[in-house]
C-alpha cells in the first residue's frame, strides 16, 4: 500500500534557513498525525512543501506515490489563521464558493451541484447556519469550522490542517478535534493536525509527528514525546512528566508548549 | 436640463464613470486597497500635467503614470501595496511633481483645478467614447480575473495552495484599478476619485452580504450620487464634484447607521464575541 506522505531522506529550505535536514518517515493511509514541535519548528513549512508549494531542496517528498503539484484536489488544505481577518461581510456560502474553483478565469458562479456540495459539508461539520452569515459576525470558532467545511470540500484524500486550535477556547478545541476526527474516519481522509498542545490531542491521533532542530520523528505518542527524544528535537534537555492522562514537556521547570503560546519566551528559572 | 448638450454629455460620462467606479470600487474595498486606490489617482495627477508638459491629453499621461504606478504596486505587492507609510510617501512625492511640472508649464495652470477636481461639464463626444472604451475594457478584465481575484482575496493561503498566481492576480488588479482611477479623475478629479470609487462600495458592503448584490448596490449607488449631484449642482449652482462628494458621503454615513444586515438567524445585537 502507497504511503499518502512518504519524505525520504528530504532536506527543505526556505530563504537560506535549513527547516528539515534528512527526514525520512512515511504517513499510512488513514491516519491522524497530530504535527508537534516548537514554534518556528517548520510544521507550516512542512505542509506547503507537501501541497507542492515548496519543493525540498534534497531527497523527496511523495503524495501518494506522486510528486506533489500545486491544485491537487486530492489535498484539503486549512491554512493557519491570519491573525489580521479583514471585517469582511461575505456571507459563509460565497466565501467557500469563492474557493471552489477560484483558481479558474471567468466571473464566479455557482452550480446547484456545487451549492449542494458546499451545505452538505456544512452539515458534515455542523455548521449548516453559516452558509448565510457574514463572516464578519463569526465567532473564531464558527470561522475554523467554516474553513474546515471548505477543506473538506471536493472530497480530499488527505487534509492539513494548519493549527485549527489556534484561536479557539478550550470546549471549542474539543469539538473541533471531535469534528475532525469523526469526518475523517467516515470518510477514510488521512490527517495532518499541527498543534501546539499535545493533550487535546491524545485522544484522537493514531501517531504524532514531531518536529524540531531540523529533524522529524514520526511514531506513536509513547516512542516520541520521551525525555530522549524531545531533548534532541528541541535541543535543550527537556523531561516529560505524565501525570493523570496528560502529557507534559517541561524544560527548566516550564512547561514548554505553554510557554511556547507567548511571543517571547524567555525561560526565566 | 437635457436641452443643453453639455448636460447631456455629464450625464453620460458620468454614468459611465460611476458604474465602472462603483463596481471596480467593490473590489477595492474588499482587499483594504483603498489607499493605493488613492495613491495612484494623486500619481496620476503629476502623469496629467506631466503630459501638459509635452502637448498631450492630459488624460494619456493620466492612464500611462497610473498604469505604470499600478503595476509597479501590484508586482511588488508583498512588500509595499499594504504598507501605508511607503504609499504614503510615494503619494505626496507624485503631487510634488505634478506641481512642479505645473510651474514648467504655467498656460497649463487653469486646469490645474480641472484636474484636481473634475469638470465634468466640460465633456465633449470624444471623452464619453474614451470614456465608454476605458470601462468596457475596465469590466471585461475584470470579468476576466474575477474569480481567481476574489478568492486571493479572501483566502491568500489556500489559493496560492491551488495554484492561482497570485502576483499576477494583484498586478493585473491594480492596472485595472488604474484605468478606473484614470476614468474616474476625468468626472469628479483626482482629489475626488474616492467619491465615487470608495464611498458607494463601502456603503454597499454595510447594507449586502452576498457578492452580487453588493456589486449591484454599490453601482446603483454610485450611478444615483453622480447623476443626483449633476442635478444638484445645476439648480444650486455649487460645484459638481462637491455636490457628488456630499452624497456620497451621505450615502456612507446614512449606511453606516442602518443596523448591519446579518441574514442568518437574529443575534443580539453586535456580536463580537470572538474567542481570545
Amino acid at each position: 500500500m502507497t504511503a499518502v506522505v512518504a519524505l525520504d531522506h528530504t532536506t527543505i529550505k526556505i530563504g537560506g534557513r535549513t527547516v528539515l535536514t534528512d527526514a525520512s518517515f512515511a504517513v499510512e493511509p488513514g491516519e491522524f498525525i497530530g504535527v508537534l514541535g516548537p514554534n518556528g519548528a517548520g510544521k507550516t513549512t512542512l505542509m506547503r512543501s507537501i501541497l507542492g508549494l515548496l519543493p525540498p531542496s534534497g531527497g523527496s517528498i511523495k503524495v501518494f506515490g506522486r510528486t506533489p503539484e500545486c491544485g491537487d484536489r486530492s489535498i484539503g488544505y486549512l491554512p493557519q489563521l491570519r491573525t489580521v481577518l479583514p471585517d469582511l461581510r461575505v456571507r459563509g456560502l460565497d466565501f467557500i464558493g469563492a474557493s471552489l474553483h477560484g483558481e479558474r478565469w471567468g466571473v464566479p458562479r455557482l452550480s446547484h451541484q456545487d451549492r449542494h456540495m458546499i451545505e452538505d459539508t456544512l452539515d458534515a461539520v455542523g455548521a449548516h447556519e453559516l452558509a448565510t452569515r457574514p463572516l464578519s459576525q463569526m465567532s473564531g470558532g464558527e470561522r475554523q469550522r467554516l474553513l474546515l467545511a471548505q477543506a473538506l470540500i471536493g472530497n480530499p484524500k488527505l487534509l492539513l490542517l494548519d493549527e485549527p486550535l489556534i484561536s479557539l477556547d478550550a470546549r471549542h478545541q474539543e469539538v473541533a478535534i471531535n469534528v475532525v476526527k469523526k469526518v475523517c474516519r467516515d470518510r477514510g481522509i488521512t490527517v495532518l493536525f499541527s498543534a501546539h498542545e499535545l493533550n487535546q490531542l491524545l485522544g484522537a491521533i493514531d501517531r504524532v509527528l514531531y518536529l524540531g532542530n531540523g529533524q522529524a520523528v514520526l511514531g506513536s505518542v509513547d516512542e516520541v514525546v520521551t525525555a530522549p527524544v524531545l531533548s534532541r528535537l528541541y535541543g535543550a534537555e527537556i523531561e516529560v512528566v505524565r501525570a493523570s492522562g496528560h502529557i507534559f514537556v517541561m524544560s527548566h521547570g516550564s512547561d514548554v508548549e505553554r510557554t511556547d503560546h507567548g511571543h517571547d519566551h524567555g525561560h526565566q528559572h | 436640463m437635457f436641452q443643453y448638450e453639455f448636460m447631456t454629455n455629464a450625464f453620460a460620462a458620468a454614468g459611465i464613470v460611476a458604474v465602472v467606479s462603483g463596481i471596480v470600487g467593490y473590489f477595492l474595498v474588499m482587499r483594504g486597497q483603498t489607499f493605493a486606490g488613492h495613491a495612484l489617482s494623486h500619481i496620476g495627477f503629476a502623469g496629467a500635467t506631466g503630459a501638459g508638459l509635452i502637448g498631450l491629453a492630459p488624460l494619456w499621461g493620466l492612464l500611462g503614470f497610473t498604469l505604470a504606478a499600478g503595476i509597479v504596486m501590484g508586482a511588488l505587492s508583498d512588500r509595499i501595496s499594504n504598507r501605508d507609510v511607503a504609499i504614503g510617501v510615494v503619494l505626496a512625492l507624485a503631487l510634488g511633481f505634478g506641481l512642479l511640472f505645473l510651474h514648467y508649464y504655467t498656460s497649463f495652470a487653469t486646469q490645474a483645478t480641472a484636474l484636481l477636481f473634475g469638470n465634468v461639464l466640460a465633456v465633449d463626444h470624444g471623452m464619453i467614447a474614451t470614456l465608454a472604451a476605458l470601462g468596457v475594457v475596465t469590466l471585461v478584465a475584470l470579468a476576466v480575473i474575477m474569480r481567481p481575484l476574489i478568492f486571493a482575496t479572501l483566502q491568500p493561503e489556500l489559493a496560492e495552495a491551488k495554484g492561482v498566481p497570485m502576483r499576477f492576480i494583484s498586478t493585473a488588479f491594480l492596472a485595472i484599478v488604474a484605468v478606473a482611477v484614470s476614468a474616474c479623475a476625468q468626472i469628479v478629479g483626482v482629489l475626488l476619485v474616492f467619491t465615487l470609487m470608495v464611498g458607494p462600495a463601502a456603503a454597499a458592503q454595510r447594507v449586502t452580504t452576498g457578492l452580487w448584490s453588493g456589486l449591484i448596490v454599490s453601482a446603483l449607488l454610485a450611478l444615483a450620487e453622480a447623476w443626483l449631484g449633476i442635478t444638484m449642482a445645476y439648480y444650486t449652482d455649487w460645484p459638481v464634484s462637491f455636490c457628488i462628494a456630499l452624497l456620497s458621503a451621505l450615502a456612507y454615513f446614512v449606511c453606516l447607521a442602518l443596523p448591519a444586515k446579518t441574514n442568518g438567524p437574529a443575534e443580539a445585537g453586535p456580536s463580537h464575541h470572538h474567542a481570545h
